[in-house]
């Protein structure tokens, strides 16, 4: 392993979030921390994830998809960053591409994703 | 003035800080940096230290190189360089510099050879504009266009901003921010991107436009002295 992979493993080890394993077409909740003047809070971000990005690696980000007051609303987050609490499944989704992309153009009925009931863990 | 450092560009990776910033960093690594020779008034007209990194083979050390590294018994050096330093700032020979030369938060200059882009037009060497794509504009699109006047003065001046080679030339970044430094592997943190490639070599100094910060080891962060104190 080289030294900065080796850096970026321990910097994950050393930040201890327990991700939890989930793909695009998962519907996730996002706990993210928002800070107002002096206090914070934690903010609830649900909606789809439509992409995943640079893997599980230090870099790695995912993109969530939701529709908020008939507007759809996309944001990323880095995978490891500090700012988020906790991220929850919700749904496991059933598709066939790594990237939802075209959900963008859909709405309603054909923006759908079947659920997939088949999903096992992955064994530790 | 204290003496810089030789490193080597290891590679970058991002930083998460507890706010929730997240912070591009460079990381250099320092290898069996040491003194080599000094320099002193009485003998050379100036005070400089020359400082080595990394490991060569013996074999392929010419002999000459080979002497010097053996009046300072020191292991031959892959990298050398001087720094120019004051006269109570100079540091003894065979002395190995940790990366705790410099300190959280401080402000240092990096330079390094950048890396090589070829012959390279104007655009992308000079960030000319270039040509129209259309109204009769033909094949020179991305050309320099005019480069001065007519017969007078007949010539183009020099300096020209034109075509030609670019990079692989010494750069130097001002004013870099120091976030970490991790004496046990050698490593130092800098904020941003460091000229050079991969694997490449890089020497840092002390920022020449900021006021240094205080209690920054001086003349140098010595390891052996280092260790010793920890033991005593």
């Amino acid at each position: 392993m080289n030294l900065i992979a080796e850096l970026e493993a321990e910097q994950i080890a050393a930040l201890g979030h327990d991700i939890p394993d989930f793909k695009a077409g998962d519907t996730i909740r996002v706990g993210f921390k928002v800070t107002e003047g002096s206090r914070t809070r934690v903010q609830n971000y649900e909606g789809v994830c439509i992409a995943r990005n640079n893997g599980h690696g230090i870099a790695g980000s995912f993109t969530v998809r939701k529709i908020s007051f008939g507007e759809g609303v996309e944001r990323v987050f880095p995978l490891h960053s500090t700012n988020i609490d906790a991220i929850t499944v919700v749904r496991r989704g059933r598709v066939r591409r790594a990237k939802l992309y075209y959900l963008r153009t859909r709405r309603g009925k054909s923006a759908r994703i079947a659920e997939d009931t088949t999903y096992k863990a992955k064994k530790a | 003035m204290r003496s810089g450092i030789i490193a080597k560009k290891v590679g970058m990776t991002r930083l998460f800080m507890e706010d929730g910033k997240q912070i591009p960093v460079t990381v250099l690594q320092l290898e069996n940096l040491q003194v080599v020779a000094q320099r002193t008034d009485e003998k050379d007209g100036y005070t400089a230290v020359q400082l080595g990194a990394g490991a060569a083979k013996a074999k392929r050390t010419s002999q000459a190189m080979r002497g010097h590294f053996a009046a300072a018994k020191v292991e031959p050096k892959r990298k050398v360089a001087e720094f120019r330093v004051s006269a109570d700032a100079l540091i003894e020979v065979g002395a190995e510099i940790s990366a705790e030369h410099y300190l959280e938060g401080q402000k240092v200059d990096v330079s390094g050879t950048s890396i090589g882009k070829g012959f390279q037009g104007a655009m992308k060497r000079w960030n000319f504009g270039g040509l129209r794509a259309t109204h009769g504009v033909s094949i020179s699109h991305r050309s320099h266009g005019s480069t001065g006047q007519c017969q007078d003065p007949g010539k183009v001046f020099k300096g020209k901003k034109m075509a030609g080679h670019m990079g692989a030339a010494r750069v130097t970044t001002q004013n870099l921010e120091v976030v970490k430094t991790d004496a046990d592997r050698g490593l130092v943190f800098i904020k941003g991107a460091v000229p050079g490639s991969k694997g490449g070599w890089v020497t840092v100094k002390d920022a020449v436009k900021k006021k240094a910060p205080e209690g920054l080891p001086f003349p140098a962060a010595i390891k052996s002295a280092a260790a010793e104190g920890g033991e005593a």
